[in-house]
This record gives structure tokens, C-alpha cells and sequence, in this order.
């Protein structure tokens, strides 16, 4: 068995350990469900509301000096969880399955003898593993595990799709012998990573903010599991924390992208398919942050923006490389 | 996070941190002093003052209005979505500045949609009317929105940090903490001292005995956020001046020949609008050598080319030679002119001679590659000295491979055996009544087949060394072998190979570079530099008690000697961060005033 072998393996492996953390973690909202119809069983539906939030801001009063209790209030679930058993094992599953993935991408780039970012399947075997471990990175500081679902999902049907993709190790072509590959792709993989995570966001925070106009009773909700989740404003604040990391690492790649342009094709800008759509993420997510500091566009109006410059990420990376023709036509396919 | 959150949902409305100098001297929502955050429940539609507009306006008043709606935030984010779906056909429509061979076929698949298409500019998207009218109204936009928000900005500076809100207990971030055996002068004085020390400015209020600090800082976040749209505008000048500047031109260079770089010389040019043709400076540039590698170990990559390199000599008018080497990634940049490596392929020597004998065309002739194995397309025309115009329609194999049906393929990109066919077409060539033609086509519309698969004559396959008769006693043809000394069955070098080369000048290149730098910087400074004010009110301990609400009521004010200390912060904008500042800053505060820790 050659490395790459080794490395294909490591990945079915850790395909098969996000699969089962899916579950997992589905497992745990549906627990949640359960709890929040339980708690509306329990007392009278609107006391419960009323009095878990109360309860919440007055754990941040006089002279309590936790750094981490919720910043501001209204944050707080209505419905507070109880730990749980399978969000800790699709925690752990989770993080079982970066080692392992991880594993395969070093094998993978080993084998090749380059960084494993040069084809489709392995920007799709980079990129994923970026997803997964920026979400890891991001919950040792916010509590960001009911995406587990979404992420872990995510991440299986995207390496999933990887196979479609799949090509033996190759050298590089000549245009794409320069460290700007290193530090474009990788950059450009990282700001997805991050995108995906505040597309994630806006997407519960959608679904959150419905509900909570709707201001339904406990006992009325559709997902119940909502109720245990942070209140819409304090997911579009999270979404928004992450998309401008992400937004910034975009920037980053847009530069980084003109610069190598320039050194490969002799001109910086040339407006070839991948540069604008490149482009046009980078300005619907201008927008986006446009739309949170402007009345009348916070809220559910800017999480579409969100979205759909997430769809668009996901469009220049699955079709625009696919089936778009143009100078970045070394998708490996 | 935000404090609108509350006030969002009415549950803690935010009206004692809204004192006038919060509001600025506009309501305008561009306006920095104006953020969401801190009126977050007005409502939308009486949200601006210019909003409903009272009939008469006068002319004066209506371009001041359509100014104010241009330069608002809402036309911003709608300018910015526009420009974004405007990019969008460019990338499904081939483009004449990309891709003009793929518009020409564009037109050939589509001779029907083509000229509408062409009508509406989707060839030349990103030069068309509609999509410069997008960015250049977002960027009037911008520059009327970073004029105001930069003086607004420098006169905010230089003002006093605000006003002490009375009622600090309504901010979400608030922290109150009792200091039995301290005295109001001290607290005060370690407050101004620590917030000093933390990067804020301060100010010192006494409001109807309560004394405090009140302390903001960040203004670097709107310095950053303003350099960031400046510098948006910086590149966009630098690409559509500066641009002008320079040129760029082509030309398409065999192994052993030179070109000098002047403006007959190109195969193509296109100067800037600025460009002044004289200032080339005229040196000569020899393709000694073209070097490639293909992969040849790895079965999955086989034929792949692993590396291109061309050796070259720049020669100055006065006589110094200088040699280089390039490769795509690594361009020459040489005497105000950047030299880069486009593409290559093979230049077959073909020689042409009437039936005497006489050289009536002798030429490498670059052949234009099709396919990864480089199954190359080329042309030779010669219009004088034979009995008729003849034409050649040329492929070129550097593997040969026969199919099936008679017809070759190429199954490697390097020259194993090599092989050149012709077709052969006499007529009228068609370059006589003064329409440019391609070098790289034959128009065989008034040309009679006399040698390949539309005639009774095959085509003429030749490889290096070898002739042939033209049919009809034409003369006769060679495909020359550039190493004639090489062992039989060697072929490695028998086929010159020729670089297309691209070379630039862009002066303006280094300052949008410059710019985008500083965009970057920007927008790093904007997002991650907190602005805050933040407020440190002293109390003597046994003050009115109106001065404080319900919250926290849990028993620790009992009168005692000393101070009631209130911290509490305002994020203005996105601070994550804030509630920590405010608890690190209680908690220092405290040490400085001499609490244990345990
Ligand atoms: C070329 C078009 C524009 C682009 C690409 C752009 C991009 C951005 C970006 C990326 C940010 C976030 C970073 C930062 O805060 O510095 C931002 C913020 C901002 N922009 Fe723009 N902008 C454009 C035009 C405008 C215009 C026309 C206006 C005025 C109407 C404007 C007003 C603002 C304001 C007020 C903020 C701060 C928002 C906040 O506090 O979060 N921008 N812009």
C-alpha cells in the first residue's frame, strides 16, 4: 500500500467517523426537542419563556465577574439544554474524524510531494478539513455545537462528492509551480471555511427569527429544538463575527490571486471566470456587511445576503470550475 | 452584543445612552454617529429626516435630495447587489477582452442570438455602458459618502469625549462595585489615570454630584474604515488612468530568432491611451532555446509538461548582451518591460520551390497547438513566384500515431516521431484586395483542393528531412530537419519550437498594489479595532439613592463610608469584546484602589 492508498482510506475513514458524529449530534437536537416539549408540559407555556430569560440576565448582575457570560442580553436560549451525552460524543466524533482526515491530507501531500491543494479533489479534501477544523477552533470560544448537524452534513455530502473528483497524484503544470499556489488556494480555503460557518449561522438565525415572530408557545413550535438555541439577534451577531474573518481572508485571496495573475498570465485582472466570480462574492459579501449597519436591512435581509454569497462560493467552486471555461481550467478533471 | 438587541425587543430601551452628542449633527444612517446600534427602534420609515419630501423642493432641493438618496447606505448596498448580478453575464458569455476566439465562435453556434447579444454589450461586459454605469454611480457614491463621514470624522477627534448618561445602569454592560475607606478624589483620579494608560481619552464630568469619567476610544476603527473606501477609490483610479499608461503586445518568437521591441515589431500591440509609442526602449530579444519537460514516470500523468523553459538573450542598443532564462511563473522583467511566457509550440521549417528549383518560401512556421499532445494547426501561403497562389493546410504530430480511419493523432507532446501532413489548395489566397488575414488561417473559399481528403491526391506526410512533389507539377516541398546530424530514429530536436510571448509595461501597476494594500490594512484597522466609549461614574456611597434602579439590588449597598463605583460601555459597532473590557476594567479599577485579591 502506497501513501496515497493510505491516503485515500484515512479520508473514507474520516468520512465515515462525520457520518456517524451527524448522527450524533442529530441525536442530541432531537433530545432537545424533547426537552423543550417536556418543559412546556411541565409549567404553563408562557411562564417558561418569561422566567428562564429573567433568569438568564440576572446571572450577569452586580459583581459577577465570569468573562463569559452571555454579552448582552436577549441572547440566551428560552429553553436552557441539559448536557447531554451525544453532543459530547459528536464532539468527540467529530474531532476523531479531523485526526484522521487530517492524516489523509498530510499522506496526500506527501505522496505528491506538494502542498494537497492542486486539483478539485483536493481542494475538496483541503477545504472540507479547513471546515472542520475552524468550526473545531471556534467552539473552544462560543458554544456553537447544535451546528454540529449542519457542519458535520455539510462536510459528508461535500467529500462525498469529492470521489466525483478523484484523480491520481500528477506534478504540477508549469503555471501552477509558484508559492502563490501555497498561499492563494490555502487563504481561499480558509475563507470558505469561515463562510460556511456564518452561512450555517444565518441559516438557523433565519429559521430562529420566523419563529420568533411568530411568537408561538413552546408547545406550538415546529422545531422544537429552536427553543434551546441562542435568540436570532445573537446568531446574526455570530454570523456576522465569522463571515468578516471570512470576508477578510476573501480579500486577502483576491489580491493574492491578481498578484500571482500577473507573475503567470502577465496581466492582474483580466476578468477570466474564476476572477469574477471571485469578484462577485467579494462584492455580495460587501454588501452583506453594508446591509448589518443599515436600517431597515439587519436581520433576516442580510442573512439571505449571507446565504446567497455562500451559494455563490459554492457555485464558483463546484460549477464555474467544472463546466465554466477559462484560464483556471486546472480543476484536474 | 450589540445593545440593539434590547432595544429591539423593547425589553431595555436605550434612551440615557442616546444624549445629543451621540446622535451627530445628522441623522443620515452614513453617518458614523448614527449606527443602528444606538437607535435600533426607530422606526424604519420615520428613520430619516429627508425621507417624506415635501413638494417643493426647487431644483436646488431636488438634486440635494437625489444627492442624499445617491450617497445613502440603502443605494450603497443596492449599487453593491447590482454590480454583482451585472458580473454575472460576463462569465456565461465569452468576452471579446478574454476570449475572442470563443466570441468568434460564439457567433458561428449562434449566428442568430449572437448580434442581439452583441447589441447589449454581453461580449464586452465589463466595458459595456450598463456596467460602468453601475460602478461608477456606486463610487460617485462612495466618494460622496467618504467626504462628509472624513470631516465628520476629524472634527469627532477633536471634540470632547460625551457627556455622562445618567442612568449608566441601563447599559448592558454595566458593572457596579462598593469601596468601603475610599474617597471619591482617589477613585477618580485612578480612573482617569487607568483609562489614560488603556488608549482612551478622557474627560471628567460632575453632574449633579455624581463625578465621573467618561472615556472613548477606537477612533482608529473609522480612520481604518475610511482609509478602506479611500483606497477603493485609489485602485479604481489607478486601474482606469493609470492603465492608460502603458501597452501591452505580443509576438510569437522561434528558437534562433529575434524580435526588437518597437511597435512594428509585435504581432499585435494595444497601447494605453497615454501610451507614447516612442518611449519602448529598443532593445532586441533572441529565443536562444526553449527547453520542456514532460512527465514521462508517472503512468497517470503521462505526457503531462512539468516544465517550461526559455533561454534568452536581450541585446541593448549599445551592444551589451545579457543572458536570461524564464519560465511561466518567472517573467523577465527587463528595462521597463515585463516578458512573459504564454504558450508554446512547434515552428516546422517548411521550404517551398517552384519546379526549377528555386526557393519560393522558406520559413519556420508556428503551428498552433489544439490538443495536451500537441496535435498542432498551422498555415503557409504562397502567393508569388508559382504557376498559381498555393495554399497549405498544415498538421503538425510531434508523436504520430495513425488511427483507424487513416487519420493521425498526436499520443505524446514531445517529438518522437514527428510528422507533418499537408493539404494543398491553389486559387486566389484572398490576401490581394487589402483585407487583413490571419497568419494562423486559409480561407479556402475561392481555393480548389488538389492534395487531401476532398480531392483524388492524399495529403502530403512528410517527416523532418524529407520532400515531396506539389501535385499538378506545382514545384515541390520540404519539411526541414533542424538537426540533421542527430542518429536516425532520433528526432528530439528536429523541429524548431517557437515561445508566444506577452510583453507589458504598466507604471500604474505598482500603486494599485499600493492601494490594495492599504485596503487591506484598512479593513483589518475597521473590523478588529474596537471603538467604545466606556464610563466610570463615582457615587459617594451613601449618594440618592435615585441614582441607582432595581437591578442588582441584592443587598450590598448598605451606607457605609466610601464609594459606589459604576463601570459601564457603549460599543459603537461590532465589539465582541466589550463586556470583557468593561469587567477587566472594574476589575483593575478595584486593584488600583486597593481591594485584595484572593
Ligand atoms: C465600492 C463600493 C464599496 C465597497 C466595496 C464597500 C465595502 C465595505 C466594507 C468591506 C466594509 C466593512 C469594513 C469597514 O468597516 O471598513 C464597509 C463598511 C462601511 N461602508 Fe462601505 N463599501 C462601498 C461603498 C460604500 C458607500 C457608497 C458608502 C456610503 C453610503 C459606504 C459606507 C460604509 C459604512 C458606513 C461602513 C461601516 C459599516 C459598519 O460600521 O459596519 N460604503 N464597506
Amino acid at each position: 500500500m502506497d501513501l496515497n492508498d493510505f491516503s485515500v482510506m484515512a479520508l473514507w475513514t474520516a468520512l465515515a467517523l462525520y457520518a456517524l458524529a451527524f448522527i450524533a449530534f442529530t441525536f442530541d437536537l432531537a433530545r432537545r426537542s424533547t426537552e423543550v416539549r417536556q418543559a412546556a408540559d411541565a409549567v404553563v407555556p408562557s411562564a417558561v419563556a418569561r422566567s428562564s430569560s429573567t433568569a438568564g440576565s440576572e446571572a450577569s448582575s452586580v459583581r459577577t465577574l465570569t468573562v463569559d457570560r452571555p454579552t448582552g442580553t436577549g441572547g440566551e436560549a428560552r429553553v436552557t439544554a441539559s448536557r447531554s451525552p451525544s453532543l459530547r460524543v459528536g464532539v468527540a466524533l467529530t474531532i476523531l474524524g479531523f485526526v484522521v482526515h487530517l492524516a489523509a491530507d498530510v499522506t496526500r501531500g506527501i505522496a505528491a510531494g506538494r502542498v494537497p491543494w492542486a486539483n478539485m479533489y483536493e481542494f475538496a479534501m483541503t477545504g472540507t478539513l479547513l471546515i472542520i477544523g475552524v468550526f473545531l477552533v471556534v467552539l473552544t470560544r462560543e458554544d456553537l455545537r447544535f451546528l454540529g448537524t449542519f457542519v458535520t452534513g455539510l462536510v459528508v455530502i461535500l467529500l462525498g462528492l469529492s470521489w466525483n473528483f478523484y484523480v491520481e497524484v500528477a506534478p504540477l503544470i508549469p503555471a501552477l509551480q509558484s508559492a502563490w499556489l501555497v498561499v492563494h488556494v490555502f487563504v481561499a480555503s480558509l475563507g470558505t471555511a469561515f463562510l460556511a460557518l456564518g452561512f450555517a449561522l444565518s441559516v438557523v438565525q433565519l429559521v430562529q427569527a420566523r419563529q420568533e415572530r411568530l411568537q408561538l408557545e413552546l408547545s406550538a413550535l415546529k422545531m422544537r429544538f429552536l427553543a434551546t438555541l441562542p435568540s436570532a439577534d445573537r446568531l446574526e451577531n455570530l454570523a456576522y463575527r465569522v463571515s468578516i474573518i471570512g470576508f477578510i481572508f476573501w480579500t486577502f485571496t483576491l489580491i493574492a490571486g491578481a498578484i500571482w495573475a500577473e507573475s503567470a498570465w502577465g496581466r492582474y485582472w483580466g476578468w477570466d471566470t474564476k476572477e469574477v466570480w471571485t469578484f462577485i462574492i467579494w462584492v455580495i459579501y460587501a454588501g452583506y456587511i453594508h446591509a448589518r449597519a443599515t436600517r431597515g436591512w439587519r436581520g433576516t435581509r442580510s442573512a439571505w445576503l449571507s446565504i446567497i454569497g455562500f451559494a455563490a462560493v459554492m457555485f464558483n467552486f463546484g460549477i464555474v470550475n467544472v463546466f465554466f471555461k477559462g484560464l483556471h481550467a486546472y480543476s484536474g478533471l | 452584543m450589540t445593545s440593539s438587541s434590547d432595544s429591539d425587543r423593547g425589553a431595555k430601551p436605550q434612551r440615557p445612552a442616546r444624549s445629543a452628542d451621540l446622535r451627530g449633527p445628522s441623522d443620515r444612517i452614513d453617518d458614523p454617529n448614527a449606527r443602528p446600534e444606538l437607535d435600533g427602534e426607530a422606526p424604519e420609515s420615520a428613520a430619516r429626516p429627508d425621507g417624506p419630501v415635501s413638494p417643493k423642493l426647487g431644483v436646488v432641493g431636488s438634486l440635494r435630495f437625489f444627492w442624499r438618496q445617491l450617497t445613502s447606505m440603502r443605494t450603497a448596498i443596492l449599487l453593491l447587489l447590482l454590480l454583482a448580478i451585472a458580473a454575472i453575464p460576463g462569465s456565461l458569455v465569452p468576452q471579446r477582452s478574454s476570449d475572442p476566439n470563443g466570441v468568434t465562435q460564439y457567433f458561428v453556434d449562434n449566428p442568430d442570438l449572437a448580434p442581439v447579444l452583441d447589441k447589449l454589450q454581453l461580449f464586452d461586459v465589463y466595458s459595456s455602458a450598463w456596467f460602468s454605469a453601475v460602478y461608477i454611480l456606486l463610487f460617485v457614491s462612495l466618494i460622496g459618502c467618504i467626504i462628509p463621514r472624513t470631516k465628520h470624522h476629524f472634527d469627532a477627534m477633536r471634540s470632547r469625549p460625551p457627556r455622562t448618561p445618567a442612568r449608566l445602569s441601563r447599559l448592558a454592560d454595566h458593572i457596579e462595585e462598593t469601596y468601603a475607606g475610599v474617597d471619591p478624589d482617589t477613585a477618580i483620579a485612578e480612573a482617569r489615570t487607568l483609562l489614560k494608560k488603556s488608549g482612551y481619552r478622557v474627560e471628567e464630568y460632575d453632574q449633579r454630584g455624581v463625578r465621573s469619567v467618561s472615556a472613548e476610544r477606537g477612533y482608529l476603527r473609522e480612520t481604518g474604515n475610511l482609509v478602506f473606501h479611500a483606497s477603493l477609490v485609489g485602485v479604481l483610479v489607478a486601474v482606469g488612468i493609470g492603465g492608460g499608461f502603458g501597452y501591452s503586445g505580443q509576438r510569437v518568437v522561434v528558437e534562433g530568432q529575434s524580435f526588437v521591441n518597437s511597435v512594428i515589431d509585435y504581432d499585435t500591440i494595444n497601447p494605453g491611451r497615454f501610451f507614447d509609442q516612442d518611449s519602448l526602449s529598443p532593445y532586441a530579444l533572441t529565443l536562444d532555446r526553449f527547453d520542456v519537460t514532460y512527465e514521462t514516470q508517472n503512468a497517470d500523468a503521462f505526457g503531462q509538461p512539468i516544465d517550461f523553459t526559455a533561454h534568452l538573450t536581450t541585446t541593448t542598443p549599445d551592444g551589451d548582451t545579457e543572458d536570461h532564462s524564464m519560465k511561466v511563473n518567472q517573467p523577465l522583467r527587463f528595462a521597463g518591460t515585463d516578458v512573459f511566457l504564454l504558450g508554446n509550440g512547434y515552428a516546422p521549417t517548411i521550404t517551398v520551390r517552384d519546379p526549377e528549383g528555386t526557393v519560393v518560401f522558406t520559413d519556420s512556421v508556428p503551428f498552433l497547438p489544439q490538443d495536451a499532445n500537441l496535435t498542432s494547426v498551422g498555415v503557409v501561403k504562397v502567393p508569388d513566384g508559382l504557376e498559381k497562389q498555393v495554399g497549405l493546410l498544415g498538421f503538425f504530430y510531434p508523436t504520430a500515431q495513425p488511427l483507424e480511419d487513416g487519420a493521425f493523432t498526436s499520443t505524446f507532446p514531445d517529438l518522437v516521431l514527428p510528422m507533418l501532413s499537408l493539404n494543398v489548395y491553389t486559387g486566389d489566397l484572398g490576401i490581394d484586395g487589402g483585407v487583413p488575414r490571419s497568419v494562423y488561417t486559409l480561407n479556402t473559399d475561392d481555393m480548389t483542393q488538389v492534395a487531401g481528403r476532398d480531392s483524388d491526391v492524399e495529403a502530403i506526410q512528410l517527416l523532418p528531412g524529407q520532400s515531396a512533389e506539389l501535385p499538378n507539377g506545382l514545384g515541390s516541398i520540404e519539411f526541414g530537419n533542424a538537426d540533421p546530424d542527430a542518429a536516425t530514429g532520433d528526432f528530439s530536436n528536429s523541429v524548431p519550437r517557437f515561445a508566444s510571448l506577452d510583453i507589458h509595461s504598466d507604471p500604474s501597476q505598482v500603486w494599485v498594489l499600493l492601494f490594495a494594500v492599504l485596503v487591506t490594512l484598512g479593513l483589518l484597522t475597521s473590523l478588529f479595532v474596537p471603538r467604545r466609549r466606556v464610563w466610570i461614574a463615582v457615587h459617594p456611597a451613601d449618594g440618592p439613592p435615585g441614582a441607582r434602579d432595581g437591578e442588582g439590588a441584592d443587598g450590598d449597598d448598605e451606607p457605609t463610608s466610601g464609594v459606589r463605583v459604576e463601570y459601564a460601555g457603549l460599543a459603537r459597532g461590532e465589539d465582541p469584546g466589550l463586556a470583557e473590557a468593561v469587567e477587566a476594567l472594574a476589575y483593575r479599577h478595584g486593584t488600583a484602589l486597593g481591594v485584595e485579591r484572593p
